[in-house]
C-alpha cells in the first residue's frame, strides 16, 4: 500500500440551478482515498453525499448541477474534466458504483443475463483486443460473477426477470454487475438502507468479502454510523454540504472532534440505556439557497462563537483526525480572529 | 399466452354483441321509417304496412335484434338501398382498400414517430425538440382534409410528383381478386406495374391521413422517453459504462414502447373508421365513404354491417397490442 491517493477530492463545489434559486449543494469538500482503504462517508440526507458520490463518476445532470471549483483526481487525472467520453472508458473499468435501492436499479425488461453480459461486452471495447471476450465468453463471465457473489443457481438466474428476485438477490446481481469490469474502487451509495436487517448483514459482509478477492478500494456513503463502523476504516463526516470531520472509525468513535459528530453519536440508540437519555441535535438544517457565511453548521451549535462566520479549515487535531471546527485552531489563531 | 389469447377472444365476441346491440337499437329509433324507405317514395299507407310485416318490423325491437343476429350468422348482411348490392359485397369491396390505406399510414407514423420522438427527448428544449414540436402542434392542429387538399395542390397540381386521387389508374385492370387487397393481389398476379401504380395512389391520402397519429406518436413517444430516461435503472446503466446510444435506443426505448404501443393501437382504431375525410378528398373508394354515403340515405344495414366490421377489426388491433404488450414486459405477462 502507498501512501499515494487512488482518489483525491479537492475543494469541490457544485451548485444546481433551479427555479427558486442557486442550490448550494456541495461547498468545498476535501477528502482522499488510499489504495485498499475503506472509506466511509456520513451525514444525514440532503448532506450532499450521494451528490459528491455520483460527482465521481459524471453522473450527476449538468445542467441542472454545476460544478464550481474543484478538482476530482483519480490517479491525478482530473474527472471533472475529461469529458463524457473517458468517463465512459472508466466507469465499470476502473470506477463501479452500486446503488440504494436494488428495486429500481435493475432495468425491469430486460432478465439479469441480458443485463450482465450488456455490461461486460460493454467493457470489451477499452480492452487489448485479443483479451476482448465474445458473447458465449460473456455469458461465462456473468455466471462466474452471479456465483461469485453467492446467488444460487447462477445460471437460472441469467434467465430471470428482476421482480422475480428478492431485493437482496437484487442488489448481489448488481454487485457481480459492478465487479464484473475488474474495477479498482468501488462506490457504494447507501448499498443496504432499503434492505432488511438480516440482509444487510449479508450484503456488508459480501461486500467485505470481495474488497479482498477483488482488492478493491471502497468509497461507503451512509447514514447509518454502525454499518460504516462493520465495513471502513476512515470515516469523512458531511453536514450541508461540507466535510466537517475526517478520522479513522475508531477516533471518530472515542473521541469525536466536531460538534455535529458529537451530537451524532449522543443519537444512536444503544441497547440497555433508556430512551429518554437520547438526544437529537436541536434546529435544523440551513437553507442552501442562501447558506450562513462560514460554518453551515453554527446555527445548531452549542459552542458557537464569533469567528464561525469564517469558514473553519481542517483542522489536523490527532493523527489522521482532522476537524472543520474553530474549537480546534491553536490557540494562537484562534486569540487572533476573535 | 395462449390462456391470455383464448380469454381476450370470449371477450370480443361478447363485446361485439354489445357493440351490435346498441347500434342496432340507434338505427330503429332514430325517426327515420326503414319501412317506407323500403315501399319506395310512391307507396300508399298499406303498402308500407305490408312492407313492415314482411321485413318483421311490426314486432319488438329484441325479437327484430334476434332475427337480425340469426341472419347475420347465416351469413346474409341484408341488402344497400343505394348500391342495391348484398352490403357483404359491398365491405368486400370497400373496407380491403381502407386497411390498405390505413396500416400504409400508421406504418409510416410508427416508423417516423418513435425515432422522432427519441431525438426530441434526448434533445429537449434544444432548437431541433422546438423543429419537431411545430410539426407535432401542425400535425394535431391542422384538419386533415385541409392537409390533404394541400398536398394535392402542391405535390399533384403542381408539382405533377403523384396522382390526384383513386385508388389506380382509370384503365388499368384491376388484379385477379385474392385477398381483395389490391396491392397484395397485384403482387400475387405478377401485376407489377399495377403495385407500383397503386402505392403510387397510396403516398398522398396515407400521408395526408398519417399526420394526426405522427403527431400524436411523437409526443407520447417523447414524454414516455424523458420520464424514462429519469429512472434509476438508466442511471445505473451509465454508471457501469454502457452507451448513450444503447442506453437510448435499447433500455430507455423498450420501456418507453409500452404507453407508445397502446397510443399506436387507439390511432390505429381511429383512422379506421375516421378516413372517410380523407377518402373524400381523394377519391379514395374505402369503408369510410360508403359509411358515410350509406348513413345520409338512411341505408341502416350498411351502416349495421360498416360497424360490425369496424369494431371487430377495432378490437382485434387492441388485442394484437395487448399481446405486443406482453413480449416488451415480463410483468404484464406474468398477470395474464
Amino acid at each position: 500500500m502507498t501512501d499515494q491517493p487512488l482518489l483525491s477530492v479537492r475543494d469541490f463545489r457544485l451548485e444546481f440551478d433551479t427555479f427558486d434559486g442557486v442550490y448550494r449543494a456541495i461547498d468545498g469538500v476535501n477528502f482522499d482515498l488510499i489504495p485498499g482503504e475503506s472509506l466511509g462517508i456520513v451525514g444525514e440526507t440532503g448532506c450532499g453525499k450521494s451528490v459528491t458520490a455520483k460527482s465521481i463518476l459524471g453522473l450527476v445532470p449538468t445542467p441542472p448541477a454545476r460544478v464550481v471549483s474543484g478538482q476530482i483526481l483519480y490517479n491525478g487525472e482530473d474527472l471533472l474534466t475529461v469529458g463524457e467520453e473517458r468517463l465512459r472508458a472508466l466507469r465499470g473499468v476502473e470506477i463501479a458504483m452500486i446503488f440504494q435501492d436494488p428495486m429500481t436499479y435493475l432495468n425491469p425488461v430486460f432478465t439479469i443475463g441480458q443485463q450482465l453480459v450488456d455490461v461486460i461486452l460493454a467493457h470489451q471495447r477499452w480492452r487489448p483486443s485479443e483479451q476482448r471476450l465474445n458473447r458465449a465468453q460473456a455469458r461465462d463471465h456473468a455466471i462466474d460473477m452471479l456465483s461469485r457473489v453467492h446467488l444460487p443457481n447462477p445460471e437460472r438466474q441469467l434467465d430471470a426477470y428482476p421482480h422475480q428476485l428478492s431485493g437482496g438477490m437484487r442488489q448481489r446481481v448488481l454487485i457481480a454487475q459492478a465487479l464484473s469490469g475488474n474495477p479498482r474502487l468501488l462506490i457504494a451509495d447507501e448499498p443496504t438502507t432499503a434492505l432488511d436487517v438480516t440482509i444487510q448483514a449479508q450484503i456488508l459482509d459480501l461486500i467485505a468479502e470481495l474488497m479482498g478477492e477483488f482488492d478493491l478500494s471502497v468509497i461507503l456513503i451512509s447514514h447509518d454510523l454502525g454499518v460504516v463502523a462493520s465495513l471502513c476504516q476512515r470515516v469523512v463526516v458531511m453536514y450541508a454540504g461540507q466535510v466537517v470531520e475526517d478520522a479513522s472509525v475508531t477516533r471518530l468513535f472515542s473521541e469525536p472532534g466536531h460538534p455535529y459528530t458529537q451530537g451524532l453519536l449522543k443519537a444512536v440508540p444503544h441497547p440497555g440505556r433508556a430512551a429518554s437519555t437520547l438526544s437529537g441535535i436541536p434546529g435544523t438544517l440551513p437553507n442552501l439557497y442562501d447558506p450562513p457565511a462560514g460554518c453551515r453548521f453554527q446555527s445548531r451549535c452549542a459552542h458557537a462563537m464569533p469567528m464561525c462566520t469564517t469558514v473553519p479549515p481542517l483542522y489536523a487535531v490527532a493523527d489522521g483526525q482532522r476537524v472543520a471546527c474553530h474549537l480546534h485552531a491553536p490557540e494562537a489563531s484562534r486569540a487572533g480572529v476573535a | 399466452m395462449i390462456r391470455f389469447t383464448f380469454k381476450r377472444l370470449m371477450l370480443m365476441v361478447l363485446m361485439l354483441l354489445g357493440l351490435l346491440a346498441i347500434t342496432f337499437t340507434i338505427s330503429h329509433i332514430v325517426p327515420a321509417d326503414p319501412a317506407a324507405l323500403a315501399a319506395g317514395p310512391d307507396a300508399n299507407v298499406e303498402m308500407i304496412e305490408r312492407y313492415r310485416v314482411e321485413y318483421g318490423l311490426d314486432r319488438p325491437l329484441a325479437e327484430q335484434f334476434l332475427v337480425y343476429l340469426g341472419k347475420l350468422l347465416s351469413g346474409d348482411w341484408g341488402k344497400s338501398i343505394h348500391t342495391t348490392r348484398p352490403v357483404w359485397d359491398d365491405l368486400v369491396t370497400y373496407f380491403p382498400n381502407t386497411v390498405e390505406l390505413v396500416v400504409f399510414s400508421i406504418a409510416i407514423a410508427v416508423l417516423f414517430g418513435i425515432p422522432l420522438g427519441i431525438v426530441a427527448a434526448v434533445n429537449q428544449n434544444r432548437p431541433i425538440d422546438h423543429v419537431i414540436r411545430v410539426l407535432t402542434v401542425t400535425g394535431v392542429a391542422m384538419p386533415m382534409f385541409w392537409l390533404g387538399l394541400m398536398a394535392q395542390l402542391f405535390f399533384a397540381l403542381k408539382l405533377g410528383w403523384f396522382p390526384l386521387g383513386g385508388r389506380i389508374e382509370m384503365m388499368t385492370d384491376p388484379p385477379q381478386a385474392i385477398t381483395h387487397l389490391l396491392l397484395v393481389d397485384a403482387l400475387l398476379n405478377g401485376h407489377f406495374g399495377t403495385f407500383v401504380d397503386a402505392l403510387h395512389h397510396m403516398v398522398l391520402p396515407a400521408v395526408a391521413l398519417c399526420f394526426p397519429a405522427l403527431a400524436s406518436i411523437i409526443r407520447v413517444n417523447r414524454a414516455e422517453m424523458l420520464e424514462t430516461l429519469k429512472q434509476d435503472y438508466i442511471v445505473n446503466a451509465r454508471a457501469q459504462g454502457l452507451s448513450t446510444f444503447r442506453i437510448v435506443a435499447v433500455y430507455a426505448l423498450r420501456n418507453a414502447m409500452l404507453p407508445t404501443m397502446a397510443m399506436i393501437g387507439l390511432r390505429f382504431g381511429w383512422m379506421l373508421g375516421g378516413t372517410v375525410l380523407i377518402e373524400t378528398v381523394f377519391d379514395w373508394p374505402g369503408i369510410g365513404l360508403y359509411a358515410v354515403q350509406a348513413a345520409i340515405s338512411s341505408d341502416f344495414e350498411p351502416i349495421m354491417g360498416a360497424t360490425i366490421v369496424l369494431g371487430f377489426f377495432f378490437m382485434l388491433t387492441n388485442l394484437l397490442i395487448d399481446m405486443i404488450y406482453g413480449t416488451l414486459d415480463p410483468r404484464v405477462r406474468e398477470q395474464v
